[in-house]
Protein backbone atom coordinates (compact mmCIF):
# COMPACT_ATOMS: atom_id res chain seq x y z
CA UNK A 1 0.00 0.00 0.00
CA UNK A 2 2.89 2.35 0.66
CA UNK A 3 2.87 5.43 2.82
CA UNK A 4 -0.21 7.62 3.24
CA UNK A 5 0.23 11.40 3.40
CA UNK A 6 -2.79 13.44 4.41
CA UNK A 7 -2.76 17.15 3.60
CA UNK A 8 -5.32 19.29 5.40
CA UNK A 9 -6.28 22.29 3.32
CA UNK A 10 -6.27 22.83 -0.41
CA UNK A 11 -5.30 26.48 -0.66
CA UNK A 12 -1.99 27.78 -1.94
CA UNK A 13 0.22 25.78 0.42
CA UNK A 14 -1.74 22.51 0.47
CA UNK A 15 -2.31 22.33 -3.29
CA UNK A 16 1.29 23.12 -4.07
CA UNK A 17 2.57 20.56 -1.55
CA UNK A 18 0.28 17.81 -2.86
CA UNK A 19 1.32 18.45 -6.45
CA UNK A 20 5.03 18.63 -5.62
CA UNK A 21 4.80 15.35 -3.72
CA UNK A 22 2.85 13.70 -6.53
CA UNK A 23 5.54 14.74 -9.01
CA UNK A 24 8.29 13.44 -6.72
CA UNK A 25 6.85 10.02 -5.79
CA UNK A 26 5.24 7.15 -7.61
CA UNK A 27 1.67 6.27 -6.66
CA UNK A 28 2.80 2.82 -5.54
CA UNK A 29 5.10 4.27 -2.88
CA UNK A 30 2.98 7.20 -1.73
CA UNK A 31 -0.76 7.72 -1.42
CA UNK A 32 -1.83 11.37 -1.09
CA UNK A 33 -5.17 12.57 0.28
CA UNK A 34 -6.12 16.25 0.36
CA UNK A 35 -8.98 17.43 2.57
CA UNK A 36 -10.86 20.73 2.34
CA UNK A 37 -14.28 21.88 3.45
CA UNK A 38 -15.32 23.53 0.17
CA UNK A 39 -14.48 23.43 -3.51
CA UNK A 40 -13.63 27.10 -4.08
CA UNK A 41 -10.00 28.02 -4.42
CA UNK A 42 -9.76 31.81 -4.23
CA UNK A 43 -6.79 33.66 -5.72
CA UNK A 44 -6.32 35.73 -2.58
CA UNK A 45 -3.85 38.29 -3.97
CA UNK A 46 -6.71 39.38 -6.25
CA UNK A 47 -8.97 40.38 -3.34
CA UNK A 48 -7.13 43.70 -3.02
CA UNK A 49 -8.26 44.74 -6.51
CA UNK A 50 -11.95 43.86 -6.22
CA UNK A 51 -13.01 46.93 -4.17
CA UNK A 52 -11.56 49.22 -6.85
CA UNK A 53 -13.20 47.41 -9.74
CA UNK A 54 -9.79 46.23 -10.97
CA UNK A 55 -10.70 42.53 -10.60
CA UNK A 56 -13.97 40.65 -10.93
CA UNK A 57 -14.93 38.15 -8.29
CA UNK A 58 -15.73 35.26 -10.66
CA UNK A 59 -12.26 35.52 -12.23
CA UNK A 60 -10.60 34.85 -8.87
CA UNK A 61 -12.29 31.54 -8.03
CA UNK A 62 -11.51 28.10 -9.43
CA UNK A 63 -12.28 24.55 -8.40
CA UNK A 64 -10.00 23.15 -5.68
CA UNK A 65 -9.85 19.55 -6.96
CA UNK A 66 -9.14 20.76 -10.50
CA UNK A 67 -5.85 22.26 -9.28
CA UNK A 68 -4.67 18.84 -8.08
CA UNK A 69 -2.71 16.43 -10.27
CA UNK A 70 -4.08 13.00 -11.14
CA UNK A 71 -3.37 10.41 -8.49
CA UNK A 72 -4.31 12.67 -5.57
CA UNK A 73 -7.48 11.83 -3.63
CA UNK A 74 -9.60 14.86 -2.85
CA UNK A 75 -11.94 14.61 0.09
CA UNK A 76 -14.46 17.37 0.68
CA UNK A 77 -15.24 17.37 4.40
CA UNK A 78 -15.17 19.57 7.46
CA UNK A 79 -12.51 18.48 9.91
CA UNK A 80 -13.61 17.83 13.46
CA UNK A 81 -10.22 17.17 15.01
CA UNK A 82 -6.86 15.51 14.68
CA UNK A 83 -5.83 12.81 17.16
CA UNK A 84 -2.05 13.10 17.11
CA UNK A 85 -1.45 9.92 19.11
CA UNK A 86 -3.74 7.82 16.93
CA UNK A 87 -2.48 9.56 13.77
CA UNK A 88 -6.06 10.01 12.65
CA UNK A 89 -8.12 12.88 11.28
CA UNK A 90 -11.80 12.81 12.24
CA UNK A 91 -14.44 14.46 10.07
CA UNK A 92 -17.38 16.53 11.36
CA UNK A 93 -19.99 14.40 9.62
CA UNK A 94 -18.41 11.16 10.84
CA UNK A 95 -15.71 9.03 9.31
CA UNK A 96 -11.98 9.36 9.61
CA UNK A 97 -8.72 8.96 7.78
CA UNK A 98 -5.44 7.65 9.20
CA UNK A 99 -2.08 9.04 8.13
CA UNK A 100 1.61 8.22 8.22
CA UNK A 101 2.51 11.85 7.58
CA UNK A 102 0.23 14.84 8.20
CA UNK A 103 0.65 18.25 6.58
CA UNK A 104 -1.41 21.05 8.10
CA UNK A 105 -2.13 23.67 5.46
CA UNK A 106 -5.51 25.03 6.52
CA UNK A 107 -4.37 28.64 6.53
CA UNK A 108 -5.65 31.44 8.71
CA UNK A 109 -9.24 32.26 9.61
CA UNK A 110 -10.73 35.76 9.94
CA UNK A 111 -12.17 36.45 13.39
CA UNK A 112 -14.16 39.70 13.05
CA UNK A 113 -16.50 38.64 15.87
CA UNK A 114 -13.59 38.76 18.35
CA UNK A 115 -13.43 42.55 18.15
CA UNK A 116 -16.17 44.36 20.06
CA UNK A 117 -18.70 45.94 17.71
CA UNK A 118 -16.92 45.01 14.49
CA UNK A 119 -19.76 42.82 13.23
CA UNK A 120 -22.38 45.04 14.91
CA UNK A 121 -24.21 48.05 13.45
CA UNK A 122 -22.59 49.30 10.27
CA UNK A 123 -20.97 45.96 9.33
CA UNK A 124 -21.43 45.60 5.60
CA UNK A 125 -22.68 49.21 5.35
CA UNK A 126 -19.93 51.52 6.56
CA UNK A 127 -17.56 48.91 8.01
CA UNK A 128 -15.95 46.33 5.71
CA UNK A 129 -13.07 44.00 5.23
CA UNK A 130 -11.59 43.12 1.85
CA UNK A 131 -9.96 39.97 3.23
CA UNK A 132 -12.72 37.70 1.95
CA UNK A 133 -14.64 37.72 -1.30
CA UNK A 134 -18.08 38.83 -0.01
CA UNK A 135 -16.41 41.64 1.93
CA UNK A 136 -14.37 42.79 -1.06
CA UNK A 137 -17.47 42.80 -3.28
CA UNK A 138 -19.51 44.71 -0.68
CA UNK A 139 -16.73 47.23 -0.28
CA UNK A 140 -16.63 47.77 -4.04
CA UNK A 141 -20.30 48.75 -3.98
CA UNK A 142 -19.74 51.04 -0.98
CA UNK A 143 -16.78 52.75 -2.66
CA UNK A 144 -18.80 53.33 -5.82
CA UNK A 145 -21.43 55.11 -3.72
CA UNK A 146 -18.87 57.07 -1.70
CA UNK A 147 -18.84 60.79 -2.46
CA UNK A 148 -16.45 62.06 0.19
CA UNK A 149 -15.59 61.88 3.88
CA UNK A 150 -13.20 60.01 6.15
CA UNK A 151 -11.88 56.64 5.04
CA UNK A 152 -9.81 54.69 7.52
CA UNK A 153 -7.84 51.54 6.80
CA UNK A 154 -7.19 49.68 10.05
CA UNK A 155 -5.30 46.53 10.98
CA UNK A 156 -6.93 45.20 14.18
CA UNK A 157 -3.85 43.36 15.45
CA UNK A 158 -1.10 41.08 14.19
CA UNK A 159 -0.66 38.51 12.81
CA UNK A 160 -2.56 39.08 9.56
CA UNK A 161 -2.24 37.55 6.12
CA UNK A 162 -0.16 39.57 3.70
CA UNK A 163 0.82 42.44 6.02
CA UNK A 164 1.46 44.73 3.05
CA UNK A 165 -2.09 44.37 1.65
CA UNK A 166 -3.65 47.02 3.94
CA UNK A 167 -0.93 49.48 2.89
CA UNK A 168 -1.59 48.63 -0.74
CA UNK A 169 -5.28 49.27 -0.10
CA UNK A 170 -4.44 52.78 1.17
CA UNK A 171 -2.22 53.49 -1.86
CA UNK A 172 -4.85 52.23 -4.29
CA UNK A 173 -7.61 54.17 -2.49
CA UNK A 174 -5.65 57.39 -3.04
CA UNK A 175 -5.37 56.55 -6.75
CA UNK A 176 -9.03 55.47 -6.98
CA UNK A 177 -10.34 58.74 -5.49
CA UNK A 178 -8.00 60.76 -7.73
CA UNK A 179 -9.34 58.93 -10.78
CA UNK A 180 -12.87 59.74 -9.67
CA UNK A 181 -11.87 63.37 -9.17
CA UNK A 182 -12.95 63.48 -5.51
CA UNK A 183 -9.60 62.98 -3.77
CA UNK A 184 -9.82 66.49 -2.22
CA UNK A 185 -13.07 65.47 -0.53
CA UNK A 186 -11.59 62.33 1.04
CA UNK A 187 -9.49 62.13 4.20
CA UNK A 188 -7.45 58.95 4.20
CA UNK A 189 -6.06 57.46 7.42
CA UNK A 190 -3.99 54.32 7.99
CA UNK A 191 -4.16 52.93 11.53
CA UNK A 192 -1.85 50.12 12.60
CA UNK A 193 -0.90 48.33 15.85
CA UNK A 194 2.76 48.56 14.75
CA UNK A 195 5.02 51.46 15.69
CA UNK A 196 5.47 52.36 12.02
CA UNK A 197 4.03 51.63 8.58
CA UNK A 198 5.75 48.22 8.60
CA UNK A 199 7.52 45.94 11.06
CA UNK A 200 11.06 46.47 9.86
CA UNK A 201 12.81 49.87 10.08
CA UNK A 202 14.00 50.41 6.49
CA UNK A 203 10.71 49.28 4.92
CA UNK A 204 8.76 51.23 7.56
CA UNK A 205 10.57 54.38 6.46
CA UNK A 206 10.04 53.79 2.74
CA UNK A 207 6.39 52.77 3.05
CA UNK A 208 5.70 55.46 5.66
CA UNK A 209 7.23 58.00 3.25
CA UNK A 210 4.91 56.76 0.50
CA UNK A 211 1.85 57.16 2.75
CA UNK A 212 2.93 60.71 3.50
CA UNK A 213 3.50 61.55 -0.15
CA UNK A 214 0.04 60.26 -0.97
CA UNK A 215 -1.54 62.32 1.79
CA UNK A 216 -2.49 59.37 3.99
CA UNK A 217 -2.33 60.07 7.71
CA UNK A 218 -0.49 57.38 9.67
CA UNK A 219 -1.73 56.44 13.16
CA UNK A 220 0.62 54.02 14.93
CA UNK A 221 0.40 51.72 17.97
CA UNK A 222 -3.36 51.66 17.50
CA UNK A 223 -4.63 48.26 18.65
CA UNK A 224 -8.30 48.05 17.80
CA UNK A 225 -10.46 47.60 20.91
CA UNK A 226 -13.89 48.55 19.68
CA UNK A 227 -15.78 49.55 16.55
CA UNK A 228 -18.63 51.98 17.02
CA UNK A 229 -20.43 51.66 13.71
CA UNK A 230 -23.27 54.01 14.62
CA UNK A 231 -20.99 56.75 15.91
CA UNK A 232 -18.41 56.17 13.15
CA UNK A 233 -15.49 55.66 15.53
CA UNK A 234 -12.69 53.15 15.88
CA UNK A 235 -11.51 53.06 19.48
CA UNK A 236 -8.14 51.62 20.48
CA UNK A 237 -7.54 49.72 23.71
CA UNK A 238 -5.68 52.74 25.06
CA UNK A 239 -8.81 54.80 24.31
CA UNK A 240 -7.71 56.82 21.33
CA UNK A 241 -10.29 57.37 18.60
CA UNK A 242 -10.24 57.54 14.82
CA UNK A 243 -13.45 58.80 13.23
CA UNK A 244 -14.71 57.39 9.95
CA UNK A 245 -17.44 57.48 7.35
CA UNK A 246 -16.07 54.31 5.79
CA UNK A 247 -13.88 51.85 7.72
CA UNK A 248 -11.85 49.12 6.05
CA UNK A 249 -10.78 46.78 8.83
CA UNK A 250 -8.44 43.81 8.65
CA UNK A 251 -9.90 41.62 11.42
CA UNK A 252 -8.02 39.46 13.89
CA UNK A 253 -6.71 36.19 12.47
CA UNK A 254 -6.52 32.75 14.02
CA UNK A 255 -5.86 29.22 12.81
CA UNK A 256 -8.56 26.82 11.62
CA UNK A 257 -11.17 25.89 14.23
CA UNK A 258 -10.34 22.17 14.34
CA UNK A 259 -6.79 23.02 15.41
CA UNK A 260 -8.15 24.26 18.73
CA UNK A 261 -10.09 20.99 19.13
CA UNK A 262 -6.93 18.94 18.54
CA UNK A 263 -4.83 18.68 21.72
CA UNK A 264 -1.14 19.31 21.12
CA UNK A 265 -1.55 20.63 17.59
CA UNK A 266 -1.91 24.41 17.92
CA UNK A 267 -0.67 27.42 19.86
CA UNK A 268 -2.82 30.02 21.66
CA UNK A 269 -4.08 31.45 18.38
CA UNK A 270 -4.65 28.10 16.65
CA UNK A 271 -1.49 28.17 14.54
CA UNK A 272 0.79 25.13 14.48
CA UNK A 273 4.10 25.82 16.26
CA UNK A 274 6.44 23.93 13.95
CA UNK A 275 10.21 24.31 13.87
CA UNK A 276 10.96 27.54 11.96
CA UNK A 277 13.64 25.92 9.80
CA UNK A 278 12.39 22.34 9.23
CA UNK A 279 8.58 22.96 9.51
CA UNK A 280 8.23 19.82 11.65
CA UNK A 281 6.16 19.68 14.85
CA UNK A 282 8.69 19.08 17.66
CA UNK A 283 6.81 16.38 19.61
CA UNK A 284 5.29 14.70 16.57
CA UNK A 285 7.92 14.23 13.86
CA UNK A 286 5.33 12.92 11.37
CA UNK A 287 3.43 16.23 11.50
CA UNK A 288 4.40 19.27 9.43
CA UNK A 289 2.74 22.64 8.80
CA UNK A 290 3.11 25.03 5.90
CA UNK A 291 1.81 28.43 4.87
CA UNK A 292 -0.48 30.63 6.95
CA UNK A 293 -1.36 27.70 9.24
CA UNK A 294 2.18 27.57 10.60
CA UNK A 295 2.90 29.57 13.75
CA UNK A 296 6.14 31.13 12.55
CA UNK A 297 7.54 34.62 12.74
CA UNK A 298 7.49 34.70 8.94
CA UNK A 299 4.89 36.64 6.94
CA UNK A 300 1.63 34.89 6.21
CA UNK A 301 1.94 35.13 2.44
CA UNK A 302 1.81 32.93 -0.63
CA UNK A 303 5.45 33.57 -1.43
CA UNK A 304 6.43 32.24 2.00
CA UNK A 305 4.37 29.09 1.40
CA UNK A 306 6.09 28.70 -1.95
CA UNK A 307 9.57 28.97 -0.44
CA UNK A 308 8.59 26.68 2.45
CA UNK A 309 7.28 24.11 -0.01
CA UNK A 310 10.69 23.24 -1.36
CA UNK A 311 12.07 22.54 2.13
CA UNK A 312 8.89 20.76 3.25
CA UNK A 313 8.82 18.26 0.39
CA UNK A 314 12.50 17.50 0.89
CA UNK A 315 11.93 17.02 4.62
CA UNK A 316 8.99 14.69 4.17
CA UNK A 317 11.26 12.56 1.98
CA UNK A 318 14.04 12.61 4.55
CA UNK A 319 11.62 11.81 7.37
CA UNK A 320 10.29 8.80 5.46
CA UNK A 321 13.84 7.64 4.72
CA UNK A 322 14.83 8.06 8.37
CA UNK A 323 17.40 10.73 7.52
CA UNK A 324 18.08 13.99 9.39
CA UNK A 325 15.92 16.89 8.20
CA UNK A 326 17.02 19.88 6.18
CA UNK A 327 16.86 22.95 8.38
CA UNK A 328 17.32 25.47 5.66
CA UNK A 329 14.05 27.39 5.57
CA UNK A 330 15.12 30.97 6.26
CA UNK A 331 11.77 32.77 6.51
CA UNK A 332 12.09 34.09 2.97
CA UNK A 333 9.23 36.35 1.83
CA UNK A 334 8.88 38.26 -1.41
CA UNK A 335 6.04 40.74 -1.88
CA UNK A 336 4.95 43.00 -4.69
CA UNK A 337 3.49 46.09 -3.04
CA UNK A 338 1.02 47.73 -5.42
CA UNK A 339 1.32 51.51 -5.05
CA UNK A 340 -1.20 52.75 -7.64
CA UNK A 341 -0.72 54.58 -10.95
CA UNK A 342 0.45 51.30 -12.59
CA UNK A 343 3.40 51.04 -10.26
CA UNK A 344 4.52 48.62 -7.60
CA UNK A 345 7.45 48.14 -5.28
CA UNK A 346 9.11 44.82 -4.52
CA UNK A 347 10.33 43.80 -1.09
CA UNK A 348 12.36 40.68 -0.28
CA UNK A 349 13.37 39.59 3.22
CA UNK A 350 13.72 36.70 5.67
CA UNK A 351 13.93 35.92 9.41
CA UNK A 352 17.26 37.73 9.77
CA UNK A 353 17.50 40.25 6.95
CA UNK A 354 14.98 43.08 6.79
CA UNK A 355 13.72 44.32 3.40
CA UNK A 356 16.61 46.20 1.78
CA UNK A 357 17.05 48.21 -1.41
CA UNK A 358 18.96 46.85 -4.41
CA UNK A 359 17.81 44.42 -7.09
CA UNK A 360 16.10 41.00 -7.14
CA UNK A 361 17.05 38.20 -7.58
CA UNK A 362 20.57 39.46 -8.45
CA UNK A 363 22.35 42.70 -9.36
CA UNK A 364 20.46 42.66 -12.66
CA UNK A 365 16.80 42.29 -11.87
CA UNK A 366 13.74 44.07 -10.57
CA UNK A 367 14.47 47.07 -8.35
CA UNK A 368 13.81 46.49 -4.64
CA UNK A 369 12.07 48.96 -2.34
CA UNK A 370 11.55 51.39 -5.18
CA UNK A 371 8.40 52.02 -7.22
CA UNK A 372 8.57 50.83 -10.80
CA UNK A 373 6.25 49.94 -13.65
CA UNK A 374 8.18 46.67 -14.06
CA UNK A 375 7.21 45.54 -10.56
CA UNK A 376 3.56 46.31 -11.31
CA UNK A 377 3.78 44.15 -14.43
CA UNK A 378 5.41 41.48 -12.25
CA UNK A 379 2.46 41.58 -9.90
CA UNK A 380 -0.01 41.21 -12.76
CA UNK A 381 1.99 38.39 -14.37
CA UNK A 382 2.03 36.57 -11.07
CA UNK A 383 -1.65 35.65 -11.37
CA UNK A 384 -0.93 33.46 -14.40
CA UNK A 385 2.15 31.97 -12.75
CA UNK A 386 0.08 31.21 -9.66
CA UNK A 387 -2.37 28.92 -11.47
CA UNK A 388 0.03 27.49 -14.04
CA UNK A 389 3.37 27.22 -12.29
CA UNK A 390 3.14 27.71 -8.53
CA UNK A 391 0.09 25.55 -7.74
CA UNK A 392 1.09 22.72 -10.10
CA UNK A 393 4.34 22.56 -8.16
CA UNK A 394 6.71 23.59 -10.93
CA UNK A 395 9.87 25.46 -10.03
CA UNK A 396 10.04 29.16 -10.80
CA UNK A 397 13.17 29.65 -12.92
CA UNK A 398 15.84 31.64 -11.09
CA UNK A 399 13.81 31.89 -7.86
CA UNK A 400 14.89 29.46 -5.15
CA UNK A 401 13.80 28.96 -1.57
CA UNK A 402 16.66 30.77 0.16
CA UNK A 403 16.63 34.56 0.13
CA UNK A 404 19.19 35.85 -2.43
CA UNK A 405 21.84 38.12 -0.94
CA UNK A 406 23.35 39.16 -4.26
CA UNK A 407 21.93 42.49 -5.40
CA UNK A 408 21.03 43.74 -1.92
CA UNK A 409 22.50 46.93 -0.53
CA UNK A 410 23.29 46.74 3.17
CA UNK A 411 23.79 49.87 5.20
CA UNK A 412 23.56 50.80 8.87
CA UNK A 413 19.97 50.88 10.09
CA UNK A 414 20.50 54.42 11.40
CA UNK A 415 21.79 55.75 8.04
CA UNK A 416 20.39 59.17 7.30
CA UNK A 417 21.38 58.96 3.64
CA UNK A 418 18.67 56.58 2.65
CA UNK A 419 15.87 58.43 0.88
CA UNK A 420 12.66 57.86 2.77
CA UNK B 1 25.78 47.97 24.16
CA UNK B 2 24.23 50.55 26.54
CA UNK B 3 23.75 49.79 30.21
CA UNK B 4 21.23 51.00 32.73
CA UNK B 5 21.57 51.04 36.49
CA UNK B 6 18.78 49.62 38.59
CA UNK B 7 18.94 48.85 42.28
CA UNK B 8 22.59 49.91 42.29
CA UNK B 9 23.61 47.41 39.60
CA UNK B 10 24.57 48.18 36.01
CA UNK B 11 22.81 45.86 33.54
CA UNK B 12 23.10 45.65 29.75
CA UNK B 13 20.01 46.85 27.85
CA UNK B 14 19.16 47.46 24.20
CA UNK B 15 18.64 50.87 22.58
CA UNK B 16 15.06 51.01 23.82
CA UNK B 17 15.93 49.96 27.37
CA UNK B 18 14.91 46.29 27.24
CA UNK B 19 17.06 43.84 29.19
CA UNK B 20 19.30 41.66 27.04
CA UNK B 21 20.22 39.38 29.95
CA UNK B 22 16.97 38.52 31.78
CA UNK B 23 18.81 36.53 34.47
CA UNK B 24 20.26 39.80 35.82
CA UNK B 25 16.79 41.08 36.71
CA UNK B 26 15.40 41.32 40.26
CA UNK B 27 11.94 42.28 41.48
CA UNK B 28 13.37 45.46 42.99
CA UNK B 29 14.68 46.41 39.55
CA UNK B 30 11.20 45.73 38.15
CA UNK B 31 9.70 48.26 40.55
CA UNK B 32 12.21 50.91 39.49
CA UNK B 33 11.63 50.29 35.79
CA UNK B 34 7.87 50.50 36.39
CA UNK B 35 8.30 53.96 37.92
CA UNK B 36 10.29 55.05 34.83
CA UNK B 37 7.37 53.79 32.73
CA UNK B 38 4.95 55.89 34.73
CA UNK B 39 3.56 53.10 36.93
CA UNK B 40 4.13 54.16 40.53
CA UNK B 41 2.83 51.08 42.29
CA UNK B 42 2.86 47.55 41.02
CA UNK B 43 -0.28 45.72 42.18
CA UNK B 44 -0.80 41.96 42.39
CA UNK B 45 -2.43 42.13 38.96
CA UNK B 46 0.68 43.79 37.52
CA UNK B 47 2.85 41.07 39.09
CA UNK B 48 0.61 38.35 37.63
CA UNK B 49 1.36 39.71 34.19
CA UNK B 50 5.06 40.35 34.86
CA UNK B 51 5.64 36.81 36.15
CA UNK B 52 3.67 35.40 33.25
CA UNK B 53 5.89 37.33 30.83
CA UNK B 54 9.03 35.89 32.41
CA UNK B 55 7.64 32.33 32.35
CA UNK B 56 6.66 32.68 28.71
CA UNK B 57 10.07 34.08 27.84
CA UNK B 58 11.79 31.19 29.62
CA UNK B 59 9.60 28.66 27.80
CA UNK B 60 9.48 30.19 24.33
CA UNK B 61 12.39 32.60 23.97
CA UNK B 62 10.15 35.59 23.34
CA UNK B 63 7.55 37.52 25.31
CA UNK B 64 3.91 37.09 24.25
CA UNK B 65 1.94 39.65 22.25
CA UNK B 66 -1.03 41.50 23.80
CA UNK B 67 -3.47 39.15 22.10
CA UNK B 68 -1.76 36.05 23.42
CA UNK B 69 -1.47 37.66 26.87
CA UNK B 70 -5.21 38.36 26.80
CA UNK B 71 -5.94 34.74 25.90
CA UNK B 72 -3.52 33.03 28.29
CA UNK B 73 -2.50 35.20 31.24
CA UNK B 74 -5.91 35.31 32.92
CA UNK B 75 -5.96 39.11 32.45
CA UNK B 76 -8.19 40.45 29.66
CA UNK B 77 -6.79 42.76 26.97
CA UNK B 78 -8.93 45.58 28.33
CA UNK B 79 -7.51 45.18 31.84
CA UNK B 80 -4.00 44.78 30.44
CA UNK B 81 -4.31 48.25 28.95
CA UNK B 82 -5.61 49.60 32.26
CA UNK B 83 -2.58 48.12 34.04
CA UNK B 84 -0.04 49.11 31.39
CA UNK B 85 -1.62 52.01 29.51
CA UNK B 86 1.29 52.63 27.14
CA UNK B 87 1.15 49.19 25.53
CA UNK B 88 0.99 46.09 27.73
CA UNK B 89 3.27 43.71 25.81
CA UNK B 90 6.14 46.16 25.55
CA UNK B 91 5.80 47.82 28.94
CA UNK B 92 5.35 44.56 30.81
CA UNK B 93 8.33 43.05 28.97
CA UNK B 94 10.47 46.02 29.94
CA UNK B 95 9.43 45.83 33.60
CA UNK B 96 9.84 42.04 33.57
CA UNK B 97 13.43 42.39 32.37
CA UNK B 98 13.05 40.38 29.17
CA UNK B 99 13.98 41.39 25.61
CA UNK B 100 11.49 43.28 23.45
CA UNK B 101 8.82 40.83 22.21
CA UNK B 102 9.53 39.92 18.60
CA UNK B 103 5.90 40.17 17.59
CA UNK B 104 4.87 39.24 14.10
CA UNK B 105 5.91 40.27 10.65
Amino acid sequence: MGTHIVILGSGTAGTMTANRLRRAYDESELRITVVDQDDSHVYQPGLLFVPFGLAQQHALVRSRPHQLHDGIDYRRARIDRVDLDARTVYFAVGGWVAYDVLVVATGARLLPEETEGLTGPGWGESVFTFYDLPGAVGLHEALERFEGGRVVVDVADMPVKCPVAPLEFAFLADWYFQRRGIRDRVELTYATPLDGAFTKPVAARTLGGLLKRKGVELVTEFTLGEVDGKGGRLVSYDEREVGFDLAVVVPLHGGAEYVERSPGLGDELGFVPVDPHTLQLPDHPEVFAIGDAAGLSASKAGSVAHFEGEVLVRNIGRFLAGEPLDGSFDGHANCFVETGFHKALLIDFNYDTEPLPGHFPGPVGLPLMKESHAAHLGKLAFEWLYWHSLLPGREMPGIGSAMPERGKIHFPASSENFPA
Amino acid sequence: MPTATYDGTAVPVDDEGFFTEPERWTEAMGEQIAKECGIDTLTDRHWTVIRFMREQYAAKGTGPTVRVLGKTSGVSVKELYQLFPKGPAKTAAKIAGIPKPRGCI
